[in-house]
């Protein structure tokens, strides 16, 4: 039971990054970028072919998320260069990077090198010694774990402040204020375009470094591992909303991490409750489904003053 | 000193489709120093293309455009932005709702100037902004750090008129920017901006599609007709205009009845 929780906590904290991603866009920009769904796979490929070459695993990590950016620039340009829909452009990269990860691998899924019994290589596996002294831990055979769990924990925080801080510089704020109103910022002698396309560089560079980890978590890389990330990133930034609706900018992005985690301690309920795993991606639509109408429905049962909230940018 | 010129423009919409529209045809008009001009014309006359065109949100087909001295006719619009402060008419698209009013501000001052990872705020602007909201009369100096979606829309474009001159522009640009207002706010903020104009001497154009706008506000009065500019009056003339006095003169210049009621009644 242990395990199934702290797994699932891992694996909320690792696909979090995803989360922020999707928040980045939907959210800030207001701009759908369904790109991640390509990007997710081009971090989680670049990451299991170079570690699985023999390269350092935090290089590897590090060079899968900036693979995710090029991804997000591709999406960008597209969009703001080639003046085409964003959703399409999003999907254009999302359909192309399948090609692109399948010459990355070299194979439709490749695992990564052994690294001792039930391990293999990643860049949780340096925290193993430090927690190999806790034998309570040794005993329970949670050391690879905790770990995961541990470092998870930090990359999320670590991601979520350097993101709260770059909202806060001006280009951040610019980009903040792209999503409220164009017209404005290209009127304040903003080029608008430099401004999406930098925030769909920073949002696919966390989602293929999400990617990247959670290879790293389950010791392989898929090309078909994508599938459905969009919807799994919406839903986490729905259960924020919906189960603590905070305003702060910082609470935000905390809460987005806890729902994240959520949503996969749920996942991992039906699937203990007997759920056939063929079934999940229904039941996630499902799931995104009720969230969405959840206002709605709330509206309709309680007749508050309706006041229309405005989305984009928000403030800090 | 001529701030603002706009020399032989021509713009057309949609060429070689059933939808092509020519809508400006050789407009020439030249702001000095300190001009406020209200531009005034029917839909379609091309009034707010005139003003997109000098704002840079379209390019012209041919012409050329100088302000202070310099041809911007081919500088994309947020490059051109370094001289003009603009208000739009929908307040929503003028300020950003979801960011607090000195997030909104601190944008505006750093129009022209390069944005890096500096922190969006520094005290000392703090400081000059409320002076600035305090100008407004509007109690808007404390609430800094409220949501500016949740102020009403005449506060909204009074903030909008502080963020357009905050870095003071060689042209002011009003687009209809009290037309989405109600009644009662759209006179406040007229006098906000008339204010603001005469305190720092800023050259303005101003659409509208009320006449007596055009006529009371500003120092000429330009009326715009199928792409080209119908009447132009200034000094005294301009001071002493009257509605019925406007719509005659129209009508001698364009030699044609006056048929839109929402311009007479206005």
């Amino acid at each position: 039971m242990e395990l199934i929780i702290i797994g699932a906590v891992s694996l909320g904290l690792l696909w979090s990054l995803m989360a922020i991603g999707v928040f980045m866009t939907f959210r800030i920009l207001n701009m759908p970028d369904l790109s991640v769904e390509g990007t997710v796979v081009l971090g989680a490929a670049t990451a299991a072919r170079l570690i699985s070459t023999g390269h350092n695993p935090f290089l590897s990590t590090i060079l899968a998320a900036l693979v995710g950016s090029v991804g997000g620039l591709v999406t960008g340009i597209l969009h703001t260069k080639l003046k085409i829909p964003p959703i399409l452009s999003g999907i254009l990269t999302m359909v192309a990077s399948y090609s692109v990860v399948l010459r990355i691998m070299g194979a439709s899924n490749i695992g990564l090198p052994a690294h001792g019994p039930n391990e293999v290589v990643s860049v949780f596996s340096f925290l193993h010694p430090i927690l190999s002294r806790f034998t309570f831990l040794v005993e329970m055979g949670l050391v690879r774990q905790v770990s995961i769990m541990i470092f998870a924990a930090v990359v999320a925080v670590v991601v979520a402040a350097a993101y709260y801080f770059f909202c806060g510089t001006e280009i951040g704020s610019t980009i903040r204020a792209t999503g409220n109103s164009k017209q404005m910022v290209a009127a304040q002698g903003v080029n608008t375009n430099a401004m999406i396309v930098m925030c769909l560089m920073i949002s696919n560079g966390f989602v293929a470094l999400s990617g990247a980890l959670v290879v790293q978590q389950q010791g392989f890389a898929s090309v078909d591992m994508g599938v459905g990330t969009i919807v799994v990133g919406l839903a986490s930034v729905i259960i924020a909303e919906v189960l603590f609706n905070v305003r702060r900018f910082w609470a935000r992005l905390i809460t987005l991490i806890v729902g994240s985690i959520i949503y996969r301690l749920i996942i991992a309920l039906v699937l203990e409750l007997g759920m056939p795993p063929t079934d999940m991606r229904l039941f996630v639509a499902i799931i995104v489904v009720i969230a969405l109408t959840l206002p709605l429905v709330r509206n309709k049962l309680f007749k508050p003053s309706g006041k229309t909230k405005e989305r984009g940018g928000e403030s800090k | 000193m001529s701030m603002l010129s706009v020399e032989n423009v021509d713009k057309t919409f949609d060429v070689g489709t059933p939808l092509e529209f020519h809508v400006l045809r050789g407009v020439s008009m030249n702001l000095q120093k300190g001009d406020y001009v209200s531009v005034i014309g029917g839909n379609g006359a091309g009034k707010s293309t005139l003003m997109n065109i000098v704002a840079g949100t379209h390019l012209p087909d041919s012409g050329k455009i100088t302000i202070d001295g310099k041809n911007v006719t081919k500088l994309p619009e947020y490059k051109r932005a370094a001289f003009l402060g603009r208000v739009f008419q929908n307040p929503l698209v003028g300020t950003a709702a979801s960011m607090n009013i000195e997030e909104n501000l601190a944008l505006a001052y750093r129009r022209g100037k390069r944005r890096g990872f500096r922190w969006y705020i520094t005290n000392k602007e703090r400081a000059l902004y409320r002076t600035r909201l305090a100008d407004l009369e509007l109690g808007l100096e404390n609430r800094l750090t409220e949501k500016v979606g949740l102020l009403s829309g005449g506060q909204r474009q009074a903030l909008a008129l502080i963020m357009a001159t905050l870095q003071e522009p060689r042209v002011l640009l009003l687009d209809e920017h009290t037309a989405a207002l109600d009644p009662k706010t759209a006179p406040r903020v007229l006098e906000i901006g008339n204010k603001i104009i005469e305190k720092y001497n800023l050259t303005t154009m101003m659409v509208t599609h009320n006449m007596k706008d055009a006529i009371r506000n500003g120092n000429r009065l330009i009326m715009m007709k199928e792409g080209q500019i119908a009447v132009d009056i200034s000094g005294e003339e301009k001071k002493n205009m009257t509605v019925e006095n406007l719509i005659a003169k129209f009508k001698q210049v364009s030699d044609e009845e006056f048929d839109d009621d929402s311009a007479l009644l206005s």
